[in-house]
């Protein structure tokens, strides 16, 4: 069979077991639509926290950046898991105990206002709409490389099988669909990984195989690592980073932004009991680590994998590196993956000194003296998952589940994402402040039409990506972490929180946030309108727009308690409220109002 | 009513007690073992690294894991101490 077979079997195969799902599993009500009839399991729950987190960043990009920047990276590594612990610890139980659909409500209702209701919508939908166009984009980047349709083909065939599963099931749809493409992904990334880590280390276990020796030198893979590199020029790869309080800033706005992300926060919703929703944070961070400590297995081993391909003399025990970098291979040997992935234009190849070898270094290093003109080698951090079975001269099958496994981690994300704009816009905008005497039927359909809207939204700008797309990231963390997550906490562990504080708090951390992204990125992301150019050098105090979100949160909460502090107290029936969603008796379903 | 009241409070008092002591471990390994102190356990040699780099790529999302289930399993306990449980 072709590998071209190979993949539309799998990929095709995948997409059907999605579409069953959400046959069996319709809406009839809008509790099922907007929290699957609350009686999911918290195992299962956990699994499709998984699916529903990991984007196509975490399987296509996070360890190819992980590979280039080495400890540096470890911010995404801690920032994206240790997220749960607050949601665990300070959100998910008592958003759980409110009982109610959506994350707007609960801020609209604790702060007894329909202005902070709807800046939380409008927080919701910019950083989840910014968030699901990263997660069309890598499912085209799929699509091509995989099964050789153009990529606006390929998204809308993966926009069809989104729109059936979540339009005809909502959450419930989605949360079984997730399941399964927790299962598809994750087998994706572990057997690939399994295979490299057996090869260059003997360990089978990736994580481990991370701290055992690399079995062709003898020595430990990271020693052996930092050698490597640093004999190219590059920075060791457990090198520390200088700016440790950017470091420091970047991984908490990576926290406290998924904390505070909703279409995450919703999914604790849907579990019975308030003890569910804490064990379901705790199952999905079981989840969610069997690809985070895999992840930066890959990403040492594909590193060093890459290195040795290109100067093959590298790989046992070296003396002398100048005589081993003095031999890479020729152009004409690379191997077949290479020439793959030259086809995508993620690797490219161009030969400055003209010897008709591939020389991978540091650009910014000279090494005149080797006869080097400049790194010839351009690979793209986002093919070296995709690439593995590849590099690693796994069978066909495995390159068809990486295929089906990409797609499964962008379309569970896409599909959680897509509810939460959708449920936000028919039971927060719709019913909440339009049409308050919409009957049940009625806002089921609101929110289907609203979810198709939102599709083609999504689908949309997947195609025609505004030319910000790299930087939706920092939008999206930034605005969870600086407006909901402050928010969202202080309603639960203050009582004296009042509607005014936490206005301005939201507010003036949403601002704040904004403009010093955009300062830097460019004034709503337009190209040449920053004020200042985005190096270290010109940040505040060496902080990165990545790591505001932090600053932005520390304002909400400062400014929140401030404005409080001076006007009158909330309402005794919401310090009421405020006392019933700590202790978890008498929960119930989720239900509407 | 009044018992009520103040064993609600003591069980929120202990929840929040809980919350402190969960996140002080949270933050010492993340940004603690694996950011700030890692200069200071550069002599802690793990397979060809050092610890602070174990705990950055490895170490804080066991400790992470290990955390929630701790916390879940500690407010299980009082949830029944204090009859608040569902």
């Amino acid at each position: 069979m072709s590998q071209f077979a190979i993949n539309v079997l799998f990929v095709g195969g995948s997409f059907a077991i999605y579409i069953g799902i959400a046959i069996w599993a319709k809406a009839g009500s809008t509790r099922d639509f907007y929290v699957a009839g609350g009686g999911v399991h918290p195992i299962t729950n956990g699994m499709a926290i998984g699916a529903d987190w990991m984007s196509a960043a975490s399987f296509i990009s996070m360890a190819g950046i992980i590979a280039s920047a080495g400890y540096g990276a470890s911010t995404f590594l801690m920032g994206w898991t240790g997220g749960y612990v607050l949601l665990a610890l300070l959100l998910a139980p008592y958003l759980r105990k409110f009982g109610k659909f959506t994350v707007p409500e609960f801020i609209g209702d604790r702060f007894y206002s329909k202005p902070a209701r709807m800046v939380a919508v409008v927080c919701l939908i910019v950083a989840s709409l910014t968030y699901v166009i990263g997660q069309m984009a890598g499912a085209g980047v799929a699509f091509s490389r995989f099964l050789e349709v153009d990529a606006t083909t390929g998204l809308i065939i993966a926009a069809i099988v989104v729109f059936f599963y979540s339009v005809l099931g909502g959450m419930k749809g989605i949360t079984y669909t997730q399941v399964a493409q927790y299962i598809v992904l994750i087998v994706a990334y572990t057997i690939p990984a399994v295979f490299i880590s057996l090869e260059l280390t003997d360990n089978p276990i990736p994580p481990l195989g991370l701290f055992s020796d690399h079995s062709a030198s003898g020595e430990p893979l990271l020693s052996k690592l930092n050698e490597v590199v640093t004999a190219l020029g590059f920075n060791e790869y457990t090198a520390m980073v200088d700016n440790k309080l950017n470091m420091v800033l970047f991984t908490l706005s990576l926290m406290i932004g998924t904390a505070g992300l909703p279409h995450v926060i919703m999914r604790f919703f849907t579990v019975p009991k308030v003890a569910d929703a804490r064990w379901s944070a705790g199952w999905a961070l079981v989840f969610i680590g069997l690809l985070y400590l895999t992840a930066p297995a890959v990403a040492s081993m594909a590193r060093l994998n890459l290195v040795t391909t290109i100067y093959p003399d590298m790989a046992a025990q070296v003396q002398n590196y100048e005589d081993a970098a003095a031999n890479p291979i020729a152009y004409a040997d690379r191997p077949d993956w290479i020439r793959t992935w030259e086809e995508t234009g993620l690797i490219t190849f161009d030969d400055k000194n003209n010897d008709g070898r591939i020389q991978l270094y540091n650009n910014a290093a000279d090494f005149s003296d080797r006869g080097w003109q400049g790194n010839e080698l351009e690979v793209s951090n986002d093919i070296l998952v995709l690439a593995n079975p590849e590099i690693a001269n796994l069978p066909g099958w495995v390159v068809g589940l990486i295929a089906a496994g990409g797609l499964a981690a962008a379309l569970s994300t896409a599909a959680g994402l897509l509810l939460a704009i959708s449920s936000a816009i028919s039971h927060d905008l719709i019913k909440g402040a339009i049409n308050p005497k919409i009957t049940e039927k009625g806002e089921l359909r609101a929110a289907r039409i609203s979810m198709s809207v939102a599709i083609v939204v999504a689908t949309y700008l997947g195609v025609n990506p505004p030319g910000f797309a790299a930087q939706v990231v920092a939008l999206a963390f930034g605005i969870a972490a600086a407006s909901l997550f402050p928010a969202l906490m202080m309603g639960i562990f203050s009582k004296r929180i009042n509607n005014k504080g936490a206005i301005a708090g939201m507010l003036s951390g949403l601002v704040f946030t904004l403009v010093y992204i955009f300062v830097y990125k460019g004034w709503f992301f337009i190209p040449d309108t920053n004020n200042l150019a985005d190096v270290e050098a010109n940040w505040v105090l060496g902080i990165s727009p990545l790591s505001i979100g932090a600053v932005g949160a520390i304002l909400n909460f400062v400014v929140a308690y401030l404005v409080s502090s001076f006007t009158e107290e909330p309402p005794q029936e919401i310090q009421d409220l405020v006392e019933s969603v700590r202790y978890p008796k008498g929960a119930g379903v989720a239900i509407d109002h | 009513m009044a018992d009520d009241k103040s064993k609600a409070a003591a069980y929120w008092k202990a929840n929040l007690r809980l919350i402190t002591g969960c996140l002080i471990v949270w933050a010492l390994v993340s940004y603690g073992c694996a950011i700030l102190l890692r200069p200071l356990l550069a002599g802690i040699s793990v397979g060809g690294t050092d610890l602070g780099f174990w705990f950055a790529q490895q170490g804080s999302i066991l400790v992470f894991i290990g955390l929630i289930f701790f916390y879940a399993w500690k407010m299980n306990r009082l949830d029944k101490k204090f009859g608040l449980g569902e």
